[in-house]
């Protein structure tokens, strides 16, 4: 069988950049001069062992973290250049985020949850409401959309957790762990549901698991050990660990 | 299991008689089934024929067992080769994977490099397999995640395998 074929949203440039990333949390190194690309429109999975740095890159990535040394470019920007108000606007914008845990309000509607982060962003209260009923249609839970999301299922929450975040229309989704906590099936669907739909809205998709099952549904996937990114697959991932740079911490 | 080629990496670290590589093979590889007498001469028999290993001459004593075989270049490479490549992603594949990493830990050859190469190879039929998932009937969406379980167990032996092969290396070697 051949290798799936890569979706024709895909372009081959990149859209976001780790050069020679460093970032350490005390005394203890989480990222020893990480390099990845991350190309246009693609589903880019992260794995790696329990403290190998998997999360700290992908919030460097996100401009959540700022590095100790290194790059993280955005569509040719310097994240970690920018002034904090110039990236807590870029995380608004132009980023969603799905995380294993806590991303919601739970004494708010699903509906609300969804169209929260468009009114921060001054959109319209009737076009921000009619956008949430429809992506939360779109992930077939548009009949929850008056329930609280501290009422729904963990799968459903999820569901309402991507919606949330592709309702922004974002150029990127960072998800870190976004099933850890589903079981199997449930996990696949959320998967399905979010490759697919970012796919068609030519989104890219930056995704953390420790799960091979959940890293499959990407395009290409690269592993995080001891704060490097080693590549898997040559042939296709063009990430590396930055030798080089090791030796500079 | 290859029995040539993993008799073959055992010769890699050092000429050796048929008796101390049968005693070698059913220490590391055997795991239970012992390899016969015969079939070690006849498979030294063969690698001989193919140039893999060059027998010594007879040495003084009683028994079959009186020749030093060694490793020629030739062997060397097929040995390299065979380490390099990884193996078709398939269920039950434990005992091949086995026998690479623990011949490149005996030989100080990359078996990081060798483990990742496999990762990598799992992760591609992982992806097909998801693909199909995706698009294909509930019968072959039922074989794949058949599949892709056997494969995601392999994935895991190899990360643990990964992450204790310093421990592991000295074990092989003492």
């Amino acid at each position: 069988m051949n290798p799936p074929a890569v979706p024709a949203s895909v372009s081959r440039g990149s859209l976001i950049e780790a050069r020679g990333v460093f970032k350490s949390f005390g005394q203890t190194p989480a990222l020893r001069g990480a390099d990845v690309t991350v190309g246009q429109g693609e589903i880019f999975a992260i794995m790696g062992p329990s403290g190998s740095g998997k999360s700290t890159l992908l919030h460097c990535l996100a401009g959540i973290f700022t590095p100790d040394a290194g790059d993280v470019l955005f569509d040719g920007q310097a994240v970690n250049a920018m002034s904090e108000a110039d990236r807590t606007k870029l995380r608004r914008t132009a980023f969603g985020f799905v995380f294993q845990f806590g991303q919601l309000v739970p004494e708010l509607t699903a509906a609300d949850n969804v169209a929260l982060p468009l009114l921060l962003n001054r959109t319209r209260r009737k076009v921000a409401y009619k956008t949430a009923d429809t992506w939360l249609d779109r992930l077939g839970i548009g009949d929850k959309g008056g329930r609280r999301t501290g009422e729904l299922s963990g799968g459903e929450a999820q569901r309402v957790a991507v919606a949330r975040a592709l309702a922004l229309a974002p150029k990127v989704i960072f998800a870190d762990e976004p099933t850890g906590s589903l079981d199997s099936l449930t996990g696949e669907k959320v998967m399905d549901l979010m490759t697919g739909l970012a796919r068609e809205q030519g989104a890219t998709v930056v995704l953390v698991t420790h799960d091979a099952r959940i890293a499959a549904y990407a395009d290409r996937v690269a592993m995080v050990r001891d704060g490097l990114v080693a590549a898997m697959d040559r042939s296709t991932i063009t990430a590396s660990s930055s030798t080089a740079a090791r030796g500079a911490h | 299991m290859s029995v040539p080629l993993t008799l073959l990496g055992l010769l890699e670290r050092e000429p050796s008689h048929g008796y101390d590589l049968k005693r070698d093979y059913d220490n590391f590889f055997g795991r239970g089934k012992q390899l016969p007498f015969g079939q070690v001469y006849a498979t030294l028999g063969r690698l001989a024929r193919d140039g893999k290993v060059i027998a010594g001459d007879a040495e003084p004593g009683d028994g079959p067992d009186r020749k030093r075989y060694a490793i020629t270049d030739t062997g060397r490479h097929e040995v390299d080769d065979w380490l390099a490549e990884p193996v078709e992603p398939e269920p039950h594949l434990q005992t091949v994977l086995f026998a690479k990493v623990t011949l490149a830990l005996m030989l100080g050859k990359p078996a990081e490099a060798y483990l990742d190469s496999q990762r990598a190879a799992h992760m591609r039929r992982m992806q097909e397999l998801t693909d199909l998932k995706r698009t294909g009937p509930l019968v072959d969406v039922l074989l794949a995640d058949h599949a892709l379980f056997h494969l995601e167990a392999d994935l895991r032996w190899i990360d643990l395998t990964s992450v204790r092969l310093k421990e592991l290396a000295e074990a092989v070697r003492n």
